[in-house]
Protein backbone atom coordinates (compact mmCIF):
# COMPACT_ATOMS: atom_id res chain seq x y z
CA UNK A 1 0.00 0.00 0.00
CA UNK A 2 3.04 2.55 0.76
CA UNK A 3 4.44 2.30 -2.64
CA UNK A 4 1.12 2.73 -4.32
CA UNK A 5 0.84 5.96 -2.09
CA UNK A 6 3.92 7.14 -3.24
CA UNK A 7 3.58 6.35 -6.45
CA UNK A 8 0.31 8.07 -6.52
CA UNK A 9 1.45 11.53 -5.37
CA UNK A 10 -1.58 12.09 -3.15
CA UNK A 11 -1.94 12.55 0.22
CA UNK A 12 -3.43 9.63 1.73
CA UNK A 13 -3.95 6.80 4.26
CA UNK A 14 -5.82 4.64 2.58
CA UNK A 15 -7.11 4.61 -1.06
CA UNK A 16 -10.44 3.10 0.13
CA UNK A 17 -11.09 5.83 3.07
CA UNK A 18 -10.11 8.93 0.73
CA UNK A 19 -13.43 10.10 0.84
CA UNK A 20 -14.38 9.68 4.10
CA UNK A 21 -11.64 11.01 5.55
CA UNK A 22 -11.67 14.09 3.83
CA UNK A 23 -15.15 14.41 4.89
CA UNK A 24 -13.88 14.62 8.31
CA UNK A 25 -11.83 16.97 7.47
CA UNK A 26 -14.12 19.42 6.08
CA UNK A 27 -16.46 19.07 8.61
CA UNK A 28 -13.73 20.15 11.27
CA UNK A 29 -12.66 22.91 9.11
CA UNK A 30 -16.35 24.61 8.79
CA UNK A 31 -17.82 22.53 11.88
CA UNK A 32 -19.31 26.85 12.25
CA UNK A 33 -21.60 26.02 8.93
CA UNK A 34 -21.75 22.08 8.50
CA UNK A 35 -21.88 18.67 9.97
CA UNK A 36 -20.95 15.31 8.80
CA UNK A 37 -23.11 12.60 9.14
CA UNK A 38 -20.36 9.49 9.03
CA UNK A 39 -22.81 6.34 9.17
CA UNK A 40 -25.08 7.56 6.06
CA UNK A 41 -22.25 9.62 4.39
CA UNK A 42 -23.82 13.35 4.07
CA UNK A 43 -22.74 16.31 5.06
CA UNK A 44 -25.64 18.64 6.76
CA UNK A 45 -25.89 22.56 7.03
CA UNK A 46 -25.78 22.88 10.94
CA UNK A 47 -29.01 24.30 11.38
CA UNK A 48 -30.96 22.01 9.12
CA UNK A 49 -33.60 21.19 9.22
CA UNK A 50 -35.23 25.12 9.20
CA UNK A 51 -39.04 25.12 9.29
CA UNK A 52 -40.76 26.40 6.09
CA UNK A 53 -37.93 26.87 4.11
CA UNK A 54 -37.56 24.80 1.06
CA UNK A 55 -34.56 22.44 0.99
CA UNK A 56 -32.21 21.99 -1.36
CA UNK A 57 -29.96 18.96 -1.67
CA UNK A 58 -27.49 17.81 -4.15
CA UNK A 59 -25.12 14.95 -4.94
CA UNK A 60 -22.21 13.02 -7.27
CA UNK A 61 -19.64 11.14 -6.90
CA UNK A 62 -16.52 12.69 -4.88
CA UNK A 63 -13.33 13.79 -7.00
CA UNK A 64 -15.08 17.70 -7.94
CA UNK A 65 -14.42 19.55 -4.48
CA UNK A 66 -15.53 21.62 -3.67
CA UNK A 67 -18.83 20.67 -5.50
CA UNK A 68 -20.89 19.85 -3.06
CA UNK A 69 -19.80 19.67 0.31
CA UNK A 70 -18.22 23.27 -0.05
CA UNK A 71 -21.92 24.50 -1.06
CA UNK A 72 -23.29 23.34 1.89
CA UNK A 73 -24.22 26.42 3.76
CA UNK A 74 -27.05 29.22 4.14
CA UNK A 75 -28.18 30.78 0.85
CA UNK A 76 -27.17 27.39 -0.92
CA UNK A 77 -27.26 23.61 -0.03
CA UNK A 78 -28.68 22.43 2.86
CA UNK A 79 -27.06 19.19 2.58
CA UNK A 80 -24.76 17.18 -0.07
CA UNK A 81 -24.74 13.22 -0.57
CA UNK A 82 -20.87 12.87 -1.67
CA UNK A 83 -20.38 9.03 -3.60
CA UNK A 84 -16.93 7.49 -3.77
CA UNK A 85 -14.61 9.02 -6.39
CA UNK A 86 -16.51 9.44 -9.65
CA UNK A 87 -19.23 7.48 -8.50
CA UNK A 88 -23.17 8.21 -7.43
CA UNK A 89 -23.97 8.03 -4.09
CA UNK A 90 -26.77 5.49 -3.14
CA UNK A 91 -30.49 5.97 -2.68
CA UNK A 92 -30.02 5.63 0.83
CA UNK A 93 -27.70 8.84 1.52
CA UNK A 94 -29.91 11.05 -0.24
CA UNK A 95 -32.76 9.87 1.60
CA UNK A 96 -31.06 10.20 4.62
CA UNK A 97 -30.22 13.46 3.49
CA UNK A 98 -33.35 14.69 2.04
CA UNK A 99 -35.38 13.85 5.79
CA UNK A 100 -32.53 15.75 7.77
CA UNK A 101 -32.75 18.78 5.54
CA UNK A 102 -36.66 18.59 5.14
CA UNK A 103 -38.39 21.52 6.84
CA UNK A 104 -42.19 20.62 6.10
CA UNK A 105 -41.79 22.88 2.76
CA UNK A 106 -40.64 20.00 0.46
CA UNK A 107 -36.72 19.01 -0.62
CA UNK A 108 -35.04 19.95 -3.96
CA UNK A 109 -32.94 17.43 -5.56
CA UNK A 110 -29.98 18.88 -7.81
CA UNK A 111 -29.03 16.07 -10.46
CA UNK A 112 -26.07 16.22 -12.76
CA UNK A 113 -27.09 13.97 -16.08
CA UNK A 114 -25.20 11.05 -15.64
CA UNK A 115 -26.92 7.75 -16.11
CA UNK A 116 -25.78 6.66 -12.61
CA UNK A 117 -26.93 9.94 -10.71
CA UNK A 118 -29.73 9.98 -12.03
CA UNK A 119 -30.85 6.48 -11.52
CA UNK A 120 -30.05 6.44 -8.19
CA UNK A 121 -31.59 9.64 -7.40
CA UNK A 122 -35.24 8.52 -8.93
CA UNK A 123 -34.82 5.84 -6.57
CA UNK A 124 -34.26 7.74 -3.80
CA UNK A 125 -36.89 10.21 -4.70
CA UNK A 126 -39.99 7.21 -4.94
CA UNK A 127 -38.31 6.08 -1.22
CA UNK A 128 -38.71 9.54 0.09
CA UNK A 129 -42.28 10.46 -1.57
CA UNK A 130 -43.13 7.13 0.29
CA UNK A 131 -42.42 8.52 3.58
CA UNK A 132 -44.21 11.22 2.40
CA UNK A 133 -42.04 14.11 1.65
CA UNK A 134 -42.46 16.39 -1.19
CA UNK A 135 -39.60 15.83 -3.33
CA UNK A 136 -39.11 17.90 -6.52
CA UNK A 137 -35.48 17.04 -9.13
CA UNK A 138 -34.04 19.17 -11.08
CA UNK A 139 -31.94 18.13 -13.93
CA UNK A 140 -28.66 19.59 -14.68
CA UNK A 141 -27.80 19.13 -18.37
CA UNK A 142 -25.64 22.00 -19.89
CA UNK A 143 -22.43 20.88 -21.25
CA UNK A 144 -22.55 21.56 -25.38
CA UNK A 145 -19.42 19.32 -25.96
CA UNK A 146 -21.90 16.15 -25.97
CA UNK A 147 -24.41 16.81 -28.66
CA UNK A 148 -27.22 14.39 -30.09
CA UNK A 149 -28.45 13.01 -27.42
CA UNK A 150 -31.12 10.69 -29.42
CA UNK A 151 -27.43 8.36 -29.79
CA UNK A 152 -25.82 9.55 -25.96
CA UNK A 153 -27.21 9.63 -22.00
CA UNK A 154 -27.99 13.22 -23.20
CA UNK A 155 -25.54 16.54 -22.09
CA UNK A 156 -23.38 16.24 -18.94
CA UNK A 157 -24.35 18.47 -15.97
CA UNK A 158 -21.28 20.56 -15.36
CA UNK A 159 -20.90 23.79 -14.44
CA UNK A 160 -23.90 25.87 -13.99
CA UNK A 161 -24.55 23.22 -11.25
CA UNK A 162 -23.08 25.31 -9.36
CA UNK A 163 -24.80 28.40 -11.09
CA UNK A 164 -27.78 26.91 -10.11
CA UNK A 165 -27.27 25.89 -6.75
CA UNK A 166 -26.87 29.29 -5.61
CA UNK A 167 -29.30 30.55 -7.25
CA UNK A 168 -31.85 28.20 -5.93
CA UNK A 169 -30.35 28.32 -2.56
CA UNK A 170 -31.13 32.13 -2.46
CA UNK A 171 -34.05 31.76 -3.91
CA UNK A 172 -35.63 29.07 -1.01
CA UNK A 173 -33.21 31.62 1.65
CA UNK A 174 -35.89 34.65 0.44
CA UNK A 175 -38.56 32.22 1.01
CA UNK A 176 -39.68 30.72 -2.27
CA UNK A 177 -41.97 27.94 -2.40
CA UNK A 178 -40.87 24.23 -3.97
CA UNK A 179 -42.36 25.21 -7.18
CA UNK A 180 -40.89 28.40 -8.09
CA UNK A 181 -37.38 27.48 -6.28
CA UNK A 182 -37.40 24.36 -8.79
CA UNK A 183 -38.76 26.99 -11.85
CA UNK A 184 -35.28 28.78 -11.27
CA UNK A 185 -33.05 26.11 -10.67
CA UNK A 186 -34.04 25.06 -14.31
CA UNK A 187 -34.30 28.64 -15.56
CA UNK A 188 -30.50 28.26 -14.78
CA UNK A 189 -30.36 25.15 -16.35
CA UNK A 190 -32.09 26.65 -19.37
CA UNK A 191 -29.91 29.68 -19.74
CA UNK A 192 -26.68 27.80 -19.22
CA UNK A 193 -23.69 26.29 -21.50
CA UNK A 194 -20.10 24.94 -20.53
CA UNK A 195 -17.77 23.66 -22.70
CA UNK A 196 -14.16 22.20 -21.01
CA UNK A 197 -11.16 21.03 -22.13
CA UNK A 198 -7.71 19.02 -20.31
CA UNK A 199 -4.27 19.30 -20.51
CA UNK A 200 -3.72 16.10 -18.31
CA UNK A 201 -5.59 13.30 -16.66
CA UNK A 202 -6.44 12.08 -13.42
CA UNK A 203 -5.60 9.62 -11.54
CA UNK A 204 -8.53 8.07 -9.06
CA UNK A 205 -6.89 6.96 -5.97
CA UNK A 206 -8.49 3.55 -5.53
CA UNK A 207 -7.28 3.06 -9.50
CA UNK A 208 -3.91 4.06 -8.99
CA UNK A 209 -3.34 5.16 -11.97
CA UNK A 210 -4.11 7.84 -14.71
CA UNK A 211 -7.67 7.22 -16.38
CA UNK A 212 -5.71 7.82 -19.87
CA UNK A 213 -1.69 9.30 -21.75
CA UNK A 214 -2.18 12.26 -22.90
CA UNK A 215 1.09 13.49 -24.08
CA UNK A 216 2.87 17.13 -23.96
CA UNK A 217 1.44 19.42 -26.71
CA UNK A 218 -1.92 18.28 -26.88
CA UNK A 219 -5.54 18.61 -25.28
CA UNK A 220 -8.44 16.79 -24.77
CA UNK A 221 -11.03 18.92 -26.42
CA UNK A 222 -14.88 18.55 -24.75
CA UNK A 223 -14.09 16.56 -21.51
CA UNK A 224 -16.31 16.15 -18.34
CA UNK A 225 -15.45 15.81 -15.00
CA UNK A 226 -14.55 12.42 -14.68
CA UNK A 227 -11.36 12.19 -15.97
CA UNK A 228 -12.89 10.79 -19.17
CA UNK A 229 -11.55 11.35 -22.29
CA UNK A 230 -13.04 13.95 -24.66
CA UNK A 231 -14.91 13.74 -27.87
CA UNK A 232 -11.68 14.65 -29.69
CA UNK A 233 -8.15 15.13 -29.19
CA UNK A 234 -5.68 18.37 -31.03
CA UNK A 235 -2.52 20.42 -30.50
CA UNK A 236 -2.85 22.68 -27.82
CA UNK A 237 -3.01 25.51 -28.92
CA UNK A 238 -2.38 29.03 -27.27
CA UNK A 239 -4.35 30.77 -24.73
CA UNK A 240 -6.26 33.02 -26.96
CA UNK A 241 -6.69 30.02 -29.25
CA UNK A 242 -8.32 27.63 -26.20
CA UNK A 243 -10.37 30.83 -25.28
CA UNK A 244 -12.19 30.87 -28.85
CA UNK A 245 -13.02 27.37 -28.96
CA UNK A 246 -15.06 27.05 -25.76
CA UNK A 247 -16.30 30.65 -26.35
CA UNK A 248 -17.25 29.46 -29.82
CA UNK A 249 -18.59 26.07 -28.83
CA UNK A 250 -20.69 27.55 -25.76
CA UNK A 251 -22.02 31.13 -27.63
CA UNK A 252 -23.35 29.41 -30.99
CA UNK A 253 -25.67 26.55 -28.76
CA UNK A 254 -26.63 29.35 -26.09
CA UNK A 255 -27.46 31.70 -28.74
CA UNK A 256 -27.69 34.79 -26.38
CA UNK A 257 -29.40 38.05 -27.39
CA UNK A 258 -27.34 40.76 -28.64
CA UNK A 259 -26.06 42.58 -25.78
CA UNK A 260 -26.76 40.13 -23.43
CA UNK A 261 -25.79 40.59 -19.71
CA UNK A 262 -23.72 37.16 -18.97
CA UNK A 263 -22.25 35.72 -15.94
CA UNK A 264 -18.81 34.07 -17.05
CA UNK A 265 -17.66 31.29 -14.97
CA UNK A 266 -13.94 30.28 -15.52
CA UNK A 267 -13.58 26.45 -14.08
CA UNK A 268 -10.58 25.08 -13.38
CA UNK A 269 -10.47 21.35 -13.64
CA UNK A 270 -8.19 21.10 -10.29
CA UNK A 271 -4.47 21.01 -12.01
CA UNK A 272 -4.00 24.26 -12.97
CA UNK A 273 -3.39 27.70 -11.52
CA UNK A 274 -5.30 31.00 -11.36
CA UNK A 275 -2.26 32.64 -12.74
CA UNK A 276 -3.75 30.73 -15.80
CA UNK A 277 -7.48 30.92 -15.16
CA UNK A 278 -7.36 34.40 -15.07
CA UNK A 279 -5.47 34.74 -18.40
CA UNK A 280 -7.96 33.09 -19.84
CA UNK A 281 -10.93 34.62 -18.52
CA UNK A 282 -9.11 37.99 -19.74
CA UNK A 283 -8.85 36.09 -23.07
CA UNK A 284 -12.40 35.06 -22.88
CA UNK A 285 -13.93 38.89 -21.33
CA UNK A 286 -12.34 40.51 -24.44
CA UNK A 287 -13.83 37.55 -26.90
CA UNK A 288 -17.77 37.73 -25.65
CA UNK A 289 -17.15 41.91 -25.48
CA UNK A 290 -16.72 41.42 -29.28
CA UNK A 291 -19.43 39.04 -29.59
CA UNK A 292 -21.62 42.13 -28.45
CA UNK A 293 -22.01 40.44 -25.22
CA UNK A 294 -21.70 41.92 -21.66
CA UNK A 295 -20.09 39.87 -19.01
CA UNK A 296 -21.44 41.76 -15.92
CA UNK A 297 -20.88 38.71 -13.47
CA UNK A 298 -17.88 36.58 -13.29
CA UNK A 299 -16.85 33.60 -11.12
CA UNK A 300 -13.27 32.48 -11.45
CA UNK A 301 -11.63 29.41 -9.98
CA UNK A 302 -11.45 25.81 -9.12
CA UNK A 303 -15.23 24.86 -8.19
CA UNK A 304 -16.35 21.47 -9.59
CA UNK A 305 -13.13 19.84 -10.43
CA UNK A 306 -11.55 16.49 -11.48
CA UNK A 307 -9.21 15.56 -9.05
CA UNK A 308 -6.12 17.13 -10.00
CA UNK A 309 -6.69 17.42 -13.75
CA UNK A 310 -5.20 20.18 -15.64
CA UNK A 311 -7.39 22.05 -17.45
CA UNK A 312 -10.46 24.57 -17.55
CA UNK A 313 -14.03 24.40 -18.67
CA UNK A 314 -16.33 27.50 -19.60
CA UNK A 315 -19.88 28.02 -18.68
CA UNK A 316 -21.93 31.11 -19.78
CA UNK A 317 -25.17 31.76 -17.96
CA UNK A 318 -27.74 34.38 -19.66
CA UNK A 319 -28.58 37.05 -16.47
CA UNK A 320 -31.65 38.57 -16.22
CA UNK A 321 -32.49 40.95 -13.46
CA UNK A 322 -34.06 38.27 -10.92
CA UNK A 323 -30.84 35.89 -11.83
CA UNK A 324 -28.24 38.59 -11.20
CA UNK A 325 -30.39 39.83 -8.19
CA UNK A 326 -30.37 35.80 -6.61
CA UNK A 327 -26.43 35.27 -7.51
CA UNK A 328 -25.73 38.63 -6.04
CA UNK A 329 -27.48 37.58 -2.38
CA UNK A 330 -25.57 36.52 0.46
CA UNK A 331 -24.22 32.86 0.77
CA UNK A 332 -21.74 31.69 3.71
CA UNK A 333 -20.75 28.39 2.63
CA UNK A 334 -16.99 26.55 2.73
CA UNK A 335 -16.12 28.05 -0.61
CA UNK A 336 -18.48 30.35 -1.68
CA UNK A 337 -19.19 33.24 0.41
CA UNK A 338 -20.09 37.22 0.35
CA UNK B 1 -32.39 -25.46 -7.50
CA UNK B 2 -32.55 -24.08 -3.58
CA UNK B 3 -31.28 -21.75 -1.36
CA UNK B 4 -27.66 -23.16 -1.64
CA UNK B 5 -27.66 -22.20 -5.43
CA UNK B 6 -28.32 -18.66 -4.63
CA UNK B 7 -25.87 -18.57 -2.25
CA UNK B 8 -22.86 -20.63 -4.28
CA UNK B 9 -24.04 -18.49 -7.48
CA UNK B 10 -23.47 -15.04 -5.50
CA UNK B 11 -20.15 -16.26 -3.82
CA UNK B 12 -18.79 -17.45 -6.90
CA UNK B 13 -19.79 -14.06 -8.68
CA UNK B 14 -17.91 -12.08 -6.13
CA UNK B 15 -14.82 -14.14 -6.28
CA UNK B 16 -14.68 -13.61 -10.08
CA UNK B 17 -15.46 -10.45 -10.24
CA UNK B 18 -12.92 -9.94 -7.91
CA UNK B 19 -10.69 -11.95 -10.20
CA UNK B 20 -11.15 -9.77 -12.59
CA UNK B 21 -11.28 -6.39 -10.96
CA UNK B 22 -8.31 -4.67 -12.72
CA UNK B 23 -9.79 -6.14 -15.98
CA UNK B 24 -12.97 -4.69 -15.69
CA UNK B 25 -11.16 -1.26 -14.45
CA UNK B 26 -9.27 -1.34 -18.02
CA UNK B 27 -12.24 -1.60 -20.13
CA UNK B 28 -13.78 0.83 -18.26
CA UNK B 29 -11.04 3.38 -18.15
CA UNK B 30 -10.96 2.96 -22.13
CA UNK B 31 -14.69 4.72 -22.32
CA UNK B 32 -15.85 5.43 -19.21
CA UNK B 33 -14.06 6.50 -16.07
CA UNK B 34 -12.24 3.35 -14.77
CA UNK B 35 -14.46 2.29 -11.79
CA UNK B 36 -16.63 -0.44 -12.62
CA UNK B 37 -14.45 -3.01 -11.22
CA UNK B 38 -13.69 -1.69 -8.16
CA UNK B 39 -17.88 -0.80 -7.90
CA UNK B 40 -18.67 -4.21 -8.52
CA UNK B 41 -16.15 -5.78 -6.45
CA UNK B 42 -16.86 -3.48 -3.64
CA UNK B 43 -20.90 -4.51 -4.15
CA UNK B 44 -20.52 -8.28 -4.46
CA UNK B 45 -18.30 -8.77 -1.84
CA UNK B 46 -21.10 -6.61 0.68
CA UNK B 47 -23.50 -9.61 -1.17
CA UNK B 48 -21.62 -11.90 0.47
CA UNK B 49 -21.31 -10.01 3.66
CA UNK B 50 -24.90 -9.89 3.93
CA UNK B 51 -25.47 -13.50 3.47
CA UNK B 52 -23.34 -14.42 5.91
CA UNK B 53 -25.55 -12.48 8.33
CA UNK B 54 -28.65 -13.78 6.88
CA UNK B 55 -29.73 -17.10 8.39
CA UNK B 56 -31.87 -19.70 5.89
CA UNK B 57 -33.97 -17.71 3.47
CA UNK B 58 -36.27 -18.71 0.37
CA UNK B 59 -34.02 -18.49 -2.80
CA UNK B 60 -36.45 -15.55 -3.67
CA UNK B 61 -35.78 -13.93 -0.81
CA UNK B 62 -32.07 -14.06 -1.24
CA UNK B 63 -31.99 -13.06 -4.51
CA UNK B 64 -34.07 -10.32 -3.42
CA UNK B 65 -31.30 -9.28 -0.35
CA UNK B 66 -28.66 -9.46 -3.35
CA UNK B 67 -30.01 -6.81 -5.34
CA UNK B 68 -31.28 -4.58 -2.10
CA UNK B 69 -27.18 -5.25 -1.13
CA UNK B 70 -26.25 -3.87 -4.28
CA UNK B 71 -28.65 -0.61 -4.32
CA UNK B 72 -27.18 0.54 -1.00
CA UNK B 73 -23.65 -0.12 -1.68
CA UNK B 74 -22.40 0.56 -4.54
CA UNK B 75 -23.76 3.90 -6.80
CA UNK B 76 -23.12 4.72 -9.96
CA UNK B 77 -24.72 3.31 -13.07
CA UNK B 78 -24.31 -0.96 -12.06
CA UNK B 79 -25.39 -0.76 -8.72
CA UNK B 80 -28.93 0.44 -9.50
CA UNK B 81 -29.04 -1.67 -12.85
CA UNK B 82 -27.68 -4.99 -10.60
CA UNK B 83 -29.77 -4.25 -7.98
CA UNK B 84 -32.99 -3.86 -9.14
CA UNK B 85 -32.34 -6.56 -11.54
CA UNK B 86 -31.74 -8.70 -8.65
CA UNK B 87 -34.42 -7.44 -6.66
CA UNK B 88 -37.51 -8.16 -9.20
CA UNK B 89 -35.86 -11.08 -10.61
CA UNK B 90 -36.09 -12.39 -6.71
CA UNK B 91 -39.99 -11.20 -6.26
CA UNK B 92 -40.70 -13.72 -9.02
CA UNK B 93 -39.19 -16.22 -7.18
CA UNK B 94 -41.60 -15.91 -4.15
CA UNK B 95 -41.26 -17.48 -0.69
CA UNK B 96 -40.58 -21.28 -2.17
CA UNK B 97 -37.72 -23.10 -0.93
CA UNK B 98 -36.84 -24.66 -3.98
CA UNK B 99 -37.20 -23.24 -8.08
CA UNK B 100 -37.33 -25.06 -11.52
CA UNK B 101 -36.10 -24.12 -15.15
CA UNK B 102 -38.98 -22.19 -15.84
CA UNK B 103 -39.06 -20.08 -13.22
CA UNK B 104 -35.42 -19.29 -13.48
CA UNK B 105 -36.37 -18.06 -17.00
CA UNK B 106 -39.23 -15.99 -15.89
CA UNK B 107 -36.50 -14.30 -13.06
CA UNK B 108 -33.89 -13.59 -15.92
CA UNK B 109 -36.93 -12.10 -17.97
CA UNK B 110 -37.59 -9.78 -14.98
CA UNK B 111 -34.37 -9.02 -14.10
CA UNK B 112 -33.99 -8.13 -18.03
CA UNK B 113 -36.98 -5.77 -17.66
CA UNK B 114 -35.61 -4.40 -14.79
CA UNK B 115 -32.52 -3.08 -16.46
CA UNK B 116 -34.12 -2.19 -19.67
CA UNK B 117 -36.97 -0.27 -17.31
CA UNK B 118 -34.20 1.60 -15.47
CA UNK B 119 -31.59 2.56 -17.80
CA UNK B 120 -33.43 2.64 -21.26
CA UNK B 121 -31.17 0.67 -22.97
CA UNK B 122 -31.56 -1.16 -26.25
CA UNK B 123 -29.97 -4.26 -27.90
CA UNK B 124 -26.86 -2.03 -29.46
CA UNK B 125 -26.46 0.72 -27.26
CA UNK B 126 -23.23 -1.10 -26.26
CA UNK B 127 -24.28 -2.15 -22.81
CA UNK B 128 -24.83 -4.35 -20.39
CA UNK B 129 -27.87 -5.45 -22.32
CA UNK B 130 -25.85 -6.95 -25.26
CA UNK B 131 -24.78 -9.28 -23.26
CA UNK B 132 -28.28 -10.22 -20.82
CA UNK B 133 -30.78 -10.15 -23.69
CA UNK B 134 -29.40 -12.92 -25.71
CA UNK B 135 -28.65 -15.25 -22.66
CA UNK B 136 -32.17 -14.82 -21.63
CA UNK B 137 -33.27 -15.74 -25.13
CA UNK B 138 -31.23 -18.69 -25.41
CA UNK B 139 -32.00 -19.66 -21.84
CA UNK B 140 -35.69 -19.60 -22.80
CA UNK B 141 -35.29 -21.32 -26.17
CA UNK B 142 -32.94 -24.06 -24.46
CA UNK B 143 -35.65 -24.68 -21.09
CA UNK B 144 -39.13 -24.16 -24.09
CA UNK B 145 -37.04 -27.29 -25.88
CA UNK B 146 -36.72 -29.30 -22.93
CA UNK B 147 -33.23 -29.35 -22.57
CA UNK B 148 -31.52 -30.10 -19.40
CA UNK B 149 -31.32 -27.02 -17.36
CA UNK B 150 -26.99 -27.20 -16.86
CA UNK B 151 -26.77 -27.14 -21.01
CA UNK B 152 -29.61 -24.40 -21.32
CA UNK B 153 -27.24 -21.95 -19.32
CA UNK B 154 -24.30 -23.27 -20.94
CA UNK B 155 -26.01 -21.90 -23.87
CA UNK B 156 -27.58 -18.76 -22.06
CA UNK B 157 -23.52 -18.15 -21.42
CA UNK B 158 -21.93 -18.90 -24.47
CA UNK B 159 -24.77 -16.06 -26.23
CA UNK B 160 -23.74 -13.62 -23.73
CA UNK B 161 -19.84 -13.93 -24.83
CA UNK B 162 -20.78 -13.18 -28.18
CA UNK B 163 -23.26 -10.41 -27.25
CA UNK B 164 -20.07 -9.17 -25.30
CA UNK B 165 -17.76 -9.58 -28.34
CA UNK B 166 -20.21 -8.13 -30.15
CA UNK B 167 -19.91 -4.55 -28.58
CA UNK B 168 -16.84 -4.37 -29.69
CA UNK B 169 -17.29 -2.57 -33.08
CA UNK B 170 -20.46 -0.43 -31.71
CA UNK B 171 -20.76 2.75 -30.76
CA UNK B 172 -22.11 3.60 -27.57
CA UNK B 173 -25.51 5.09 -27.32
CA UNK B 174 -26.07 4.80 -23.40
CA UNK B 175 -23.65 5.74 -20.54
CA UNK B 176 -20.61 7.65 -20.15
CA UNK B 177 -19.27 5.77 -23.15
CA UNK B 178 -21.74 7.88 -25.10
CA UNK B 179 -20.52 10.71 -24.84
CA UNK B 180 -17.10 9.71 -26.65
CA UNK B 181 -18.88 9.23 -29.81
CA UNK B 182 -16.97 7.21 -32.20
CA UNK B 183 -14.02 6.88 -30.14
CA UNK B 184 -16.23 4.61 -27.92
CA UNK B 185 -16.26 1.92 -30.90
CA UNK B 186 -13.41 -0.28 -31.06
CA UNK B 187 -13.80 -1.44 -27.23
CA UNK B 188 -15.42 -4.08 -25.49
CA UNK B 189 -18.28 -2.96 -23.11
CA UNK B 190 -16.81 -3.38 -19.48
CA UNK B 191 -20.89 -3.92 -18.37
CA UNK B 192 -21.57 -6.70 -20.97
CA UNK B 193 -18.17 -8.19 -19.68
CA UNK B 194 -19.30 -8.00 -16.14
CA UNK B 195 -22.81 -9.66 -17.22
CA UNK B 196 -20.93 -12.53 -18.55
CA UNK B 197 -18.90 -13.38 -15.49
CA UNK B 198 -21.91 -13.36 -13.77
CA UNK B 199 -23.57 -15.85 -15.95
CA UNK B 200 -20.49 -18.08 -16.18
CA UNK B 201 -20.72 -18.24 -12.35
CA UNK B 202 -24.27 -19.61 -12.80
CA UNK B 203 -22.76 -21.80 -14.78
CA UNK B 204 -20.10 -23.34 -12.63
CA UNK B 205 -22.87 -23.31 -9.65
CA UNK B 206 -24.82 -25.44 -11.63
CA UNK B 207 -22.02 -27.63 -12.51
CA UNK B 208 -20.77 -28.54 -9.23
CA UNK B 209 -24.61 -29.59 -8.37
CA UNK B 210 -25.32 -26.26 -6.94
Amino acid sequence: MATVVQRMRKFLNDPEQVVKESLVGLAAAHGDLLRYDAENQVVIRKDAPRQGKVALISGGGSGHEPLHGGFVGAGMLDAACPGEVFTSPVPGQMLAATKAVDGGAGVIHIVKNYTGDVMNFKLAAEDAAEEGIQVESVLIDDDVAVQDSLYTAGRRGVGATVLAEKVAGAAAERGDALAAVAALARRVNDRSRSFGVALSSCTPPAAGKPIFDLPEGEMEVGIGIHGEPGRRRSALGSAHEVAATMVEAVVSDLRPAAGARVLVFVNGMGGTPLLELYLLYGEIDRQLREASLEPVRNLVGSYITSLEMAGASLTLLELDDELTELWDAPVRTPALRW
Amino acid sequence: MDEATIRTWMTETASSIRAERDHLVQLDAAIGDGDHGINMTRGFEAVVLAFSTEDGGSPGQLMTLAGKTLISAVGGASGPLWGSALRRAGRTLGDKPTFEAEQLVVAMEAALAAVQDLGQAKPGDKTMVDALAPAVGALREGVAAGQPLQSAVQAARSAAEEGMRATVPMQARKGRASYLGERSIGHQDPGATSAVLILKALERTLAAGG
